[in-house]
């Protein structure tokens, strides 16, 4: 049994969900899409504060809605004019597209909704604390992640340096 | 009332489907990076919420979600400056008009 606030919570974030992400691919001035995209991972990072993962939440709000969307802003302002309307879409495309989407929104959607009662409630967690994510990301023991960790550091460091060789001035 | 499992999937698959039809539909390069983006998100929350009602105890999708965060945060800043570059070199960032490199 929910409490009638996270029942509230969770109307307002999927509400926001499905009509920010309907808005950021239909709106015709990207620097709104780039707008809308970032209020949609805000409602994400609630979903994920709701499902008591605090840190992956704080983490979703800082990289992606603190780092990422201003990496978009920045790249918008810098190749296009603000305010400028992208052109109207031709007609079998966007039919062809909302084809597409809507075959697999019914796919999936059919197949989640026939097997929905496979999941029960939510099972209790005790609060994931801060030391339980440290080991799980610096140990090399059965679930824990130092090899991944570490390739990912590589990873940012090679993303470093082919962003700075690509984009520099010849 | 309960929040079951699948009132958290059922809006994760509509903005995939969203960031789907965002791909094929836009043009500009930056647009379809971000409809990219909200499959990546799309896919992410999927991860947490299995973590979540299937196997609370353990870190497995948490995890997957992290490092998922890390990369895409490197794509989009690879692909930010493949754009820019694509700018500066034949001043637009329509893909319809981008076929230097095709045969």
């Amino acid at each position: 049994m929910e409490s009638v606030g996270s029942i509230i919570l969770y109307t307002i974030v999927c509400l926001a969900i499905v009509i920010f992400s309907v808005l950021a691919v239909t709106t015709r001035k990207i620097l709104r899409a780039a707008t809308y995209l970032l209020f949609t991972l805000f409602a994400a990072a609630v979903v994920y504060f709701m499902l008591d993962y605090q840190f992956l939440g704080a983490v979703q709000i800082a990289v992606y809605a603190g780092g990422i969307v201003v990496l978009f802003v920045f790249a918008i302002l810098l190749t296009s004019h603000p305010g400028s309307n992208s052109e109207r879409l031709a007609s079998k495309r966007r039919v062809l597209g909302l084809i597409a989407s809507i075959l697999m929104l019914g796919v999936c959607g059919y197949s989640l909704l026939s097997r929905c009662n496979l999941f029960a409630g939510k099972p209790e967690m005790e609060a994931l604390d801060m030391q339980t994510v440290g080991t799980a990301m610096m140990g090399t023991g059965a679930g824990q992640y130092l090899l991944p960790f570490e390739a990912v550091s590589v990873l940012l460091l090679a993303c470093i340096i082919g962003g700075i060789v690509v984009a520099r001035k010849r | 009332m309960e929040i079951k499992a699948i009132y958290y999937l059922i809006p994760s698959l509509i903005m995939f489907c969203c960031g789907l039809y965002g791909f094929l539909t836009r043009r500009n390069m930056i647009a379809m990076l971000i409809s990219l983006e909200l499959m990546l998100n799309a896919v992410d929350m999927n991860f947490v919420i299995f973590n979540r009602f299937l196997f609370p105890e353990q870190l497995e999708g948490m995890m997957f979600t992290l490092f998922a965060i890390a990369i895409a945060a490197a794509e989009t800043a690879v692909a930010i400056a493949i754009i820019i570059n694509v700018y500066r070199s034949v001043n637009q960032v329509d893909v319809r008009t981008l076929n230097q490199m095709k045969f």
